[in-house]
């Protein structure tokens, strides 16, 4: 902020705290009776006159009170470019208090980031953080038992689209994914789509027209198994699911599955590095694997 | 004195046609609202239908408490307080009705929209552009009227509640036109012209003014009338009027500031909402004294008449939430009370407790006036709906006192090892009895709404039992 608009900042704070003070006191000085009264101030309208009473004391006081705690809160907590007596700002509070949070917690977790995903499912303590962790960060999406949603995946059924390696959840948490599956509607055709789409039903044993899988499968080889694998199989490098399993992020139906054929998915898992220490992440990872680790 | 018999020169149509939409809209408004407070407690009850979800209704129950209902009250008390207080009427009578339906076409475009889900998703000023400038031209409308009636006025002075009209009607001109600047991309979707934090700070100079101006300003006018005239006692202090008059509407456009506390807006502009906030408390307080002592010498009829029992219920309100709002605005309370129902149970003790109740007061005072008779057609059924709006009120901010306390200190709880001990849902979880509390409160005030709809026409069908007023005897 330039000198000019502080100083104006200043000024216009001022001239109304001031300005209110002024007509405080000099209609309090201008009072014609000091008691109450039964004087009117001798106007009248539809009847309703208006007595000449005086300010009364206690809301009198009360109003400087307030005007006096102002100027001292300002002069302690600045305002414009002047800086408060105190020095405050919300960031440095911020910091404050997070250097404070990093003092008393990082012990305690410090304790936990020792040991490995493996050691640590035998800490109940540990898994209990990790579980409140999931529950404030994590169960929007995966629900607050971690079994998913449409969409979104189950975490309970030791099924991996990028990996159930500890080292591959804990980068899937940290750095977040990014899954598409294109559309390929314009490509194939209504036709076409519904023909891949029994082909697909049949990789998971699924009911299916055998007829339209046996020309989908002629489709499926030309233009999903470079993410899918010959045998749809599928990819964890790529996060494309493994069709023949039987789960199914968006859904097992025939109209379900040929939209996502038509018109392609995008699915999100958003980085949590920048909002998660690696202690925590440390923690949730462990969590996580608890969950389909029974 | 106050007949419509008695002064043939008033224009007493715009104000039976402004205070009759005032209990239409209060019921609509105040349904919507029961309807979305029990979605809260039976999330079935939007029925898996786009314009009946809570994301869409919510706005449709604040724009008609607030513009339909408040302001139709607005309308009609300011027209019948200025004429009644300058002794003249309306400059224009055309100029008048172009209000009255402009208003309502205004409504009933709002109507439409918001459960469509067209909205500027701007708090209290959702309405879509074209809406927008429509609001513009009925409100200069309404200013020239009021503002030519005064300049016409008979009287030497200014009446003290023309003043706070004029404040009202002036800054709504001011907030809504600034607030409102936008892009237009299409008929039904416009952008801000200004950019995040401006636009926020924007956003609550104009949020918080509309509390100020239209649901204080406009309504310590009405109180500044209907008080005195229904307890027949002349306005406690004069000299109190003008201090808090230019103290109020000096301070409360610094305040807005205290609702973005902790966020990304100027440090220094979040300590001045929270200094002026606190200034602002004598200043608010002082509508209420005034009110309050007026009423000395006049207790007993407390007694016998429910319209003043309103009035000083309402002041009574006016002046726990103009405490209250100065506490939640100091940077340590707000960090516990903000996104929390407490500020929503603060709103409706000032939204019921202080607007309604006096709305519900003046308009009372004026339907008999306004078509000829000398009371309503129940003064026990005014009597029952008092007590439904207080207890109703009552229910409704303690629920959200309690939730909201209890919300708060579930979500700043941690462990021993500084996770949060509550997850979000669990407070949500935990809010739910309060949610039911709120509904029931809520069904309360609504029910009394009714019996005034059923009271009123009671009133002012032709063939009508209450009373005729004796011209000669009449005196309130």
């Amino acid at each position: 902020m330039s000198a000019f608009w502080s100083a104006w900042v200043w000024a216009i704070t001022l001239a109304v705290i001031l300005g209110c003070t002024w007509l405080l006191l000099a209609t309090r000085k201008g009072e014609q009776y000091k008691e109450t009264t039964e004087e009117t101030v001798g106007h009248a309208f539809d009847g309703i006159e208006e007595y000449d009473n005086p300010l009364p004391g206690w809301w009198f006081q009360m109003f400087i009170g307030t005007v006096i705690f102002g100027i001292v809160y300002l002069g302690l907590y600045g305002l414009a470019n002047v800086k408060g007596f105190y020095g405050w700002s919300s960031v440095g509070q911020y910091e404050e208090e997070m250097a404070h949070a990093e003092e008393v917690y990082k012990p305690v977790f410090a304790k936990y980031a020792a040991m490995s995903i493996e050691d640590l499912q035998g800490q109940p303590e540990g898994l209990k953080m990790g579980q409140r962790m999931f529950a404030n960060n994590c169960s929007l999406c995966h629900g607050t038992t971690g079994t998913g949603a449409h969409g979104f995946p189950n975490l309970t059924d030791n099924d991996w689209l990028y990996g159930g390696s500890h080292d591959a959840i804990k980068q899937t948490i940290a750095a977040g994914r990014t899954g598409a599956m294109p559309p390929w509607g314009a490509v194939l055709g209504e036709e076409g789509v519904r023909d891949v789409t029994s082909y697909v039903m049949s990789l998971s044993g699924k009911e299916h027209d055998a007829e339209g899988a046996a020309r989908g499968q002629q489709q499926f080889q030309a233009l999903c198994t470079a993410c899918h694998g010959q045998n749809g199989e599928g990819l964890q490098a790529l996060g494309a699911p493994n069709l023949t399993d039987d789960v199914w992020l968006y859904g097992s139906s025939f109209e379900k599955v040929s939209h996502t054929i038509r018109v392609g998915r995008n699915g999100v898992m958003p980085a949590h590095k920048d909002l998660l220490s690696d202690d925590k992440i440390h923690l949730i990872t462990a969590y996580v694997v608890s969950l389909s680790d029974k | 004195m106050s007949t419509a018999a008695e002064h043939p020169t008033y224009n007493y149509k715009v104000v039976r046609q402004f205070a009759i939409m005032t209990v239409v809209w209060g019921i609509v408004g105040m349904a919507v609202g029961v309807l979305i407070a029990s979605q809260l407690v039976w999330p079935a009850l939007n029925f898996d239908t786009a314009w009946l979800t809570y994301g869409r209704l919510r706005p449709l129950h604040t724009n008609a408490v607030i513009f339909a209902f408040g302001g139709c009250a607005l309308f009609a008390t300011s027209y019948y307080v200025v004429q009644r207080t300058s002794q003249t009427r309306l400059i224009s009578d055309k100029l008048a009705a172009f209000t009255f339906w402009g208003w309502q076409l205004v409504i009933l475009l709002a109507a439409i929209t918001l459960p469509l889900g067209i909205t500027s998703a701007k708090e209290y000023a959702e309405l879509e552009w074209p809406i927008d400038l429509l609001i513009t031209v009925v409100w200069v409308a309404y200013a020239i009227v009021f503002l030519g009636t005064v300049k016409m006025r008979k009287t030497s002075h200014i009446y003290v509640g023309n003043w706070f009209y004029m404040a009202f009607i002036i800054t709504v001109a001011v907030l809504h036109i600034v607030n409102s600047a936008a892009l237009p991309v299409s008929l039904t979707k416009s952008y801000s012209v200004y950019p995040g934090a401006v636009d926020a700070m924007v956003q609550w100079w104009y949020g918080h003014n509309a509390v100020g101006f239209f649901l204080t300003a406009g309504f310590l006018g009405m109180m500044y009338y209907f008080v005195p005239k229904q307890a027949e006692r002349p306005i406690y202090s004069y000299r109190l009027s003008v201090v808090h008059f230019w103290a109020l509407i000096a301070t409360y456009m610094w305040a807005g500031g205290h609702h973005l506390h902790y966020t990304a807006l100027p440090d220094f502009a979040q300590t001045l909402g929270m200094v002026m906030s606190l200034i602002l408390l004598a200043p608010s307080w002082g509508g209420m004294i005034n009110g309050m002592m007026t009423l000395s010498g006049a207790w007993h009829k407390l007694r016998t008449d429910p319209v003043l029992r309103f009035l000083v219920v309402s002041l009574s309100f006016y002046g726990m939430s103009t405490f209250e709002g100065p506490m939640m605005s100091i940077k340590t309370v707000n960090a516990l009370s903000h996104y929390t129902d407490w500020t929503i149970g603060h709103v409706h003790a000032g939204a019921l407790g202080w607007v309604a109740m006096i709305s519900i007061g003046a308009v009372y005072h004026m339907i008999p006036r306004l078509y000829g008779k000398a009371q309503m057609a129940s003064v026990s059924l005014i009597n029952t709906h008092f007590w439904l709006a207080t207890i109703g009120t009552v229910l409704y901010i303690c629920a959200m006192w309690v939730n909201g306390i209890l919300q708060g200190l579930m979500w700043r709880a941690v462990n021993e090892d500084g996770t949060l001990t509550y997850s979000f849902v669990e407070a949500l979880e935990a809010s739910h009895p309060g949610f039911f509390v709120r509904a029931l409160g809520g069904a309360f005030f609504l029910l009394g709404m009714v019996l005034m709809a059923y009271n009123v026409y009671q009133t002012v069908r032709k063939d009508s039992k209450a009373p005729a007023a004796d011209a000669s005897a009449q005196a309130a």
